[in-house]
């Protein structure tokens, strides 16, 4: 799952010298970017075989898990900090897999795409399914099996009882914090259990 | 690479775990590419069941003689000789050189047999430890090792947490399940009962228990592959088919019909002609005894608290022997005790046997493992 989207807005939120869980971290870009500029550890979780050797090759802690089988590997409240970055949206288990972010991690951090953002809708608007920038793919050959908007995880982020700490949009690099569900190609979301 | 196999002789007693003790004992192995000034590119081999040292590169003018881990280890290979000095030692208890059952037991003058003492994967790991001690080198960079070697790269992790820096652990376990031990059993009863055995001192009657040996090497063998693999090698297919027939079968009982009869009865031939029927019960037994959780209740966390080394761990998926979950157990105690740990879960259909073939995943993962490990300073202090 690659990291699109600005890591450095997101490594703000990850508090200096965390122990951090990465659930689908990619080629492990992100992670290293908090071990050497926020001084934080930890492990990432990937099952794709090439992004596991790309961790292992820029020297990142990685588990080769599938995610849809849960985390049950990880303990209660054993990371300061779980991130879901890009990832929500192709677990099959997305809620199940939030619910174990909170219970992993004292603090979930939840990016994913925003399917409100204004081009999606007037696409959807025109009867076509949005390609984009944020959304490259086809309806049918799209890996993202969730499609979900801001307001839409902050309803499921409630119905899980799940408190959340902050929450904006990102575009161009930027926090969209004025109608985010409109304005912002990516959803951010940081929450406790 | 031309290989060389050194033997390093040990006057002093080693005290084993069971309380017995070995004295006046040798251990053969082999090291390939050179030990660097300050000695902090060491790194161990581990052998499994049948292995020995020779790991890796050929005997000089035998061309077909490359070491049982050779497409791994050698000069450009995953864990590079031009890089690492790598050093394979043949456990205690073997038939491949290191002092075994075949030897003379200096107290009687007689062949050991059956009185050679249980050793266990402890005992290895310490006797490894001395001839490290005699190489001059404090501490590895990396002990390496698959089945029953990965079980001593871990020990070595766990008894010597201040002389390892890194252990890759492949297709391993914390311990053998009830199942493992099974087969490790029917294995030793096929040996004990044959009639050839003469309870382990069959040297003195110039005999060989071969038939037990066969049987238990078939037994093990079709442990180490998947039911897939064995499908898709042999399937259903007849060895010598019978002309005109439309079953092809010959409707014998005790001929050999299937190819997989064929095969099973081939690897027990080759098998039985080489290796040493006491061997084969020490070394099982190791594995039944391997269990580091066992003297804190079970709990491998607890056992892993001392763990200082890096790990990297590879599981396959198709291995019904030391299962992903197996590895999964031992990633989990290190999680539990924040130690730095990566785990590649290779889905190879090869079964246990795949840690010795060449799955590029699993090559490129430790050739990019060890390919950190080169780049790293030794640990400040290691050599205190």
């Amino acid at each position: 799952m690659t990291h699109n989207i600005n890591l450095h807005a997101l490594a703000q939120l990850v508090p200096v010298g965390s122990r951090v869980l990465d659930l689908g971290c990619g080629d492990g870009a992100f992670l290293d970017y908090l071990q050497k500029h926020r001084g934080c550890s930890g492990y990432g979780v990937e099952l794709a075989d090439t992004n596991v050797q790309a961790c292992v090759q820029r020297g990142v802690n990685v588990l080769q898990l599938n995610l849809d089988q849960g985390l049950t590997l990880f303990g209660d409240h054993s990371f300061d900090v779980v991130l879901q970055i890009d990832t929500l949206q192709h677990l099959r288990n997305a809620e199940v897999m939030l619910r174990e972010t909170a219970r992993v991690g004292r603090i979930g951090i939840v990016a994913f795409p925003n399917f409100g953002h204004w081009p999606n809708r007037l696409s959807v608007l025109q009867g076509r399914m949005p390609v984009t920038r944020r959304l490259p793919y086809q309806w049918y050959d799209t890996p993202n099996i969730r499609v979900g908007t801001f307001a839409d995880f902050a309803a499921l982020a409630e119905k899980n009882k799940l408190q959340v700490l902050d929450a904006f949009g990102l575009q161009d690099g930027q926090e969209v914090r004025w109608l985010p569900n409109l304005m912002a190609g990516t959803a951010v979301f940081k929450f406790e259990g | 690479m031309i290989a060389i196999a050194q033997t390093m002789h040990f006057a002093n007693t080693l005290s084993l775990q069971s309380g017995a003790s070995l004295r006046d004992y040798h251990l053969a192995y082999e090291t390939y590419g050179t030990l660097n000034a300050d000695k902090s590119n060491a790194v161990l081999i581990c052998h499994a069941l049948n292995a020995s040292h020779h790991v890796a590169g050929v005997y000089a003018g035998q061309e077909k003689s490359e070491g049982w881990w050779d497409n791994m280890i050698g000069p450009g290979k995953p864990v590079d000789t031009n890089h690492f000095f790598v050093i394979g030692v043949n456990n205690l208890g073997s038939c491949f050189g290191s002092t075994g059952p075949m030897h003379t037991h200096p107290d009687t003058g007689k062949v050991y047999g059956a009185d050679f003492p249980v050793v266990t994967v402890e005992d290895w790991v310490n006797a490894q430890a001395l001839l490290l001690d005699a190489l001059g080198i404090h501490q590895l960079a990396a002990v390496m090792g698959g089945s029953l070697g990965g079980m001593q790269a871990l020990s070595w992790t766990l008894q010597h947490p201040d002389r390892v820096r890194h252990a890759v652990v492949v297709a391993s376990a914390p311990n053998l399940t009830a199942e493992n031990i099974a087969f490790n059993e029917v294995a030793r009863r096929a040996i004990v009962t044959d009639p050839d055995f003469h309870e382990g001192h069959f040297y003195a009657q110039g005999v060989i228990p071969k038939r037990g040996l066969r049987i238990a090497r078939m037994v093990g063998h079709i442990t180490y592959l998947s039911d897939d693999v064995m499908n898709e090698k042999f399937g259903r297919q007849l060895r010598d088919a019978v002309v005109g027939s439309d079953t092809g079968y010959r409707y014998s009982t005790q001929d050999v019909e299937f190819q997989i009869e064929s095969y099973l009865r081939y690897q027990g031939d080759k098998f039985s002609e080489y290796f040493d029927a006491n061997t084969y019960l020490l070394i099982t037994r190791a594995l039944d005894y391997f269990d580091p959780a066992r003297r804190f209740g079970g709990d491998l966390s607890k056992a892993f608290a001392v763990i200082r080394a890096k790990f990297l761990l590879v599981s396959f998926t198709t291995d019904w022997r030391f299962s992903p979950t197996r590895s999964r157990e031992m990633v989990r105690a290190l999680l539990n005790n924040q130690r730095d740990v990566s785990y590649a879960e290779i889905d190879a259909p090869h079964g246990h046997d795949a840690f010795l073939l060449d799955d590029p995943r699993y090559m490129q993962v430790v050739r990019s493992y060890f390919a950190r490990i080169a780049e790293e300073a030794p640990l400040q202090g290691g050599q205190a």
